[in-house]
């Protein structure tokens, strides 16, 4: 089937999976991509209910209902193929294998976090699993994932990236921007729209005068393709054709995934901008659901088994939770580590200004400022942060993005 | 010793890290078919080709960005922003990415690129063309900062700065690229955060950033013509690291220290260094610290008002003067 025209209009009727013209895949792949659907699912519901205990700080973007976008695109990547996101992304990082327990523990602040404790929700990062990072600016990984493809094309490789974003950041300067150094440059990248509707609680025909999305990018020379967010097949099928083109005949390619997001924007979002019914409505698309309903429909699995690969997920991310806890929070004298590269250019200790700094500091000759250094240091640290009961409040009067 | 103008120096450093190197390709707006707005890059489309030298569209956020994508990946752009006035529009990639993707990302890459732009006033281009940012990317942790003010400074440095695998902001001069000077055969990379003493002198520390070190040196003849004070002029080549040692060392020698620099003064290169030496060496001071700043305004168009509003060696004079004013 082409790519072009599956789904006009997604928010009416669902027609679900059953509807799709996409046969289903072997046993086994079902089986696996059911398997990361739901621990995408039941991860994003913990981190929810741990957010909500303040084990979790700042921001948390959860995706539930974009499941079948995040597992379906990332299936079509082979293992050398690099994959960026946004601050929505703790399901593309799992879905490109990073272990839960990991992502958890990134959100928790914790060392053993898949960036050290030092990105935190919105900045998860595999290298070894080429999951280049969740951004926290909004069109911001639009160039980086440009920069990528032209690094794997300059050095004759035929690995491809694929770049997720939200409908909000197609209206950033960097989209246009990175469109037209795509195509004009050659490069093996897929950019791809994760239209969930909404960019915080500005809705899609609100903020972006041409609602197809997969129409944006044409002018600067990347043709686009629509699929039905929901329906992990067309969203596999799309992405895959996109990949090889991009990466076989060096033309970028964009694909907007249709979808919605169950959730709020944020844990601070009050959803004020959309209706109980419309929400419903999309609750009835449920993309793990309707995926679940036609493979158990279809004698590919078994009630039982479709039942069995939803605990261990439940399990998997109560093991996640358990060592997010009981890991260490990275040592206070990691403060200033991995700023700069220490090398021929940068031997410690380089100054600094910031006196708290141990390493950096010098002049012990005038002050002996070692101790006194140290002494801020921990000072600083101890610095009462919000109590949780403050957080709560900010949270619910809906501060911040 | 070859003398080649600073903008040769320049051009001799790139030439020499990318046959050294494959990895390192150059990118930005008009540096190759245009041979480059300030032409840095005069030839090296035709000796490297399109591979490796880049022309792009004008797209300062995005050129930066896909450098440092490029650059997580194993090469080593060097991007070039026509001036510093444009690097304002690619300020999120180099702050919210440049500088923070090794920390935030838990050391788990590195972003090896350098960016390349000249500043300064002079030119009669006005409030949009005329910034020095320096201080702007010495604020940013994770940058390192070059300002280098001679021929030979420009080829070490730069030839520094692309082996280096942190990301550089590199800050050149409109006003200095035809000034020549010597630049050993075979030249080696100058290390970053290693100052150099212009003129020794036992009265004065005048401390001088880019083009201002020329200035500064100016302002320190005439002090020894004039007024029979000696100073010590220091251009510390980097801003970060910076070699402060160098500094304090003078600083303790002569017990005044004048910082000159073409940017703004709040906020700026010399409220830093001011404070930094201040702290360190404050039993060592007999007068407050001088700063010399471009003037606190856009910059004017009109030519005597924008010569009234950038440091010239009398405002160095006088203010070195004013460290003397109790004696
Ligand atoms: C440059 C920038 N501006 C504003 C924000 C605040 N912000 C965070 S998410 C968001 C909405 C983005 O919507 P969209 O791109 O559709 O992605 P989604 O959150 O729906 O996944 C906004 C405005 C930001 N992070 N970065």
């Amino acid at each position: 089937m082409t790519i072009e025209n599956v789904t006009p209009d997604l928010a009416s009727e669902g027609t679900g999976v059953a509807g799709s013209p996409h046969p289903l895949p072997s046993r086994d792949t079902c089986e696996k991509v059911l398997e990361k659907m739901l621990l995408v699912r039941r991860f994003e519901e913990r981190a929810g209910e741990m957010y909500a205990k303040a084990k979790i700080g700042g921001f948390l973007h959860l995706c539930i209902g974009e499941e079948a976008t995040i597992v379906g695109a990332t299936q079509a990547l082979r293992d050398t193929d690099y994959l960026m996101s946004t601050y929505r992304e703790h399901g593309q990082a799992l879905a490109r294998g990073t272990p839960s327990a990991e992502v958890m523990a990134e959100l928790f602040g914790k060392a053993t976090g898949c960036s050290g404790g030092r990105g935190g929700s919105m900045h998860l990062f595999d290298m070894k699993r080429r999951f280049l990072g969740g951004y926290g600016i909004v069109g911001g990984n639009l160039p980086l994932a440009a920069g990528v493809a032209l690094a794997s094309d300059y050095t004759g490789t035929d690995d491809a990236t694929l770049c997720m974003f939200g409908d909000g950041a197609t209206n950033q300067g960097t989209f246009g921007e990175t469109m037209n150094f795509a195509a004009l440059w050659s490069l093996p990248v897929v950019f791809m729209v994760i239209n969930n509707q909404f960019g915080m609680g500005t809705a899609l025909e609100r903020h972006s005068a041409v609602t197809d999305l997969s129409q944006k990018s044409a002018g600067f020379g990347v043709p686009g393709a629509r699929c039905d967010g929901m329906d992990l097949l067309d969203v596999h099928a799309c992405v895959s054709t996109a990949l090889e083109k991009a990466r076989g005949d060096r033309v970028p390619q964009l694909v907007e995934a249709v979808t919605y997001r169950y959730r709020g924007h944020s844990m601070a979002d009050p959803e004020e901008y959309r209706t109980k019914e419309e929400v419903e409505k999309w609750l009835g698309r449920d993309p793990i659901a309707a995926f679940s309903k036609r493979v158990v429909e279809e004698g590919v699995l078994g009630e039982e088994e479709v039942k069995r690969l939803d605990e261990d997920a439940m399990r998997a991310v109560d093991e996640a939770v358990k060592f997010a806890d009981e890991s260490p929070f990275p040592d206070l004298s990691s403060l200033y580590d991995d700023i700069y590269v220490i090398g021929d250019q940068v031997r410690r200790p380089y100054w600094s200004t910031d006196l708290r700094s141990p390493d950096t500091h010098r002049g012990e000759e005038e002050r002996q400022a070692g101790e006194v250094a140290h002494e801020l240091a921990e000072l600083g640290s101890l610095h009462e942060p919000e109590t949780d009961e403050q957080q709560r409040e900010a949270r619910a009067r809906g501060e911040g993005g | 010793m070859p003398q080649m103008r600073y903008r040769e120096a320049l051009r001799l450093a790139l030439r020499e890290e990318m046959q050294a190197d494959e990895n390192v390709f150059l990118m930005g707006e008009d540096i190759g078919v245009f041979q480059g707005a300030f032409k840095v890059t005069q030839g090296l489309l035709q000796e490297f080709g399109e591979k490796r030298v880049r022309d792009t569209p004008i797209s300062e956020n995005t050129i930066v960005g896909m450098g440092v994508g490029a650059a997580m990946t194993g090469l080593r752009p060097v991007v070039e922003i026509m001036t510093v006035n444009f690097s304002l529009l690619a300020l999120d990639q180099i702050v919210n990415c440049a500088a923070s993707i090794r920390y935030m990302f838990g050391a788990q890459v590195s972003v090896p690129m350098v960016i390349r732009m000249p500043q300064g006033a002079g030119h009669q281009l006005g409030p949009t063309h005329s910034h020095s940012f320096e201080a702007l990317y010495l604020h940013v942790p994770g940058l390192l900062v070059a300002v280098p003010s001679t021929a030979a400074d420009a080829h070490g440095l730069l030839k520094a700065a692309i082996r280096d695998d942190n990301p550089v902001i590199f800050i050149e001069h409109e006003t200095l690229y035809g000034r020549r000077g010597e630049v050993p055969e075979n030249a080696e990379p100058i290390n970053f955060g290693e100052a150099v003493v212009r003129r020794e002198g036992s009265d004065v520390t005048i401390i001088g950033i880019s083009r201002m070190a020329e200035t500064a040196l100016k302002g320190a003849e005439q002090l020894a013509a004039e007024h029979a004070i000696e100073s010590e002029v220091i251009d510390p080549r980097t801003l970060r690291p910076l070699d402060l040692d160098t500094i304090l060392e003078s600083v303790r020698k002569t017990n005044r220290a004048v910082i000159v620099e073409e940017g703004w003064p709040h906020g700026g290169v010399g409220a830093n260094m001011a404070a930094l030496i201040q702290e360190q060496a404050f039993d060592w001071l007999d007068a407050p610290v001088a700063r010399v700043a471009g003037g606190d305004v856009p910059m004017p168009y009109s030519k005597p008002l924008e010569q009234a509003a950038f440091p010239h060696e009398e405002h160095v004079v006088s203010a070195a003067l004013s460290t003397f004013r109790d004696l």
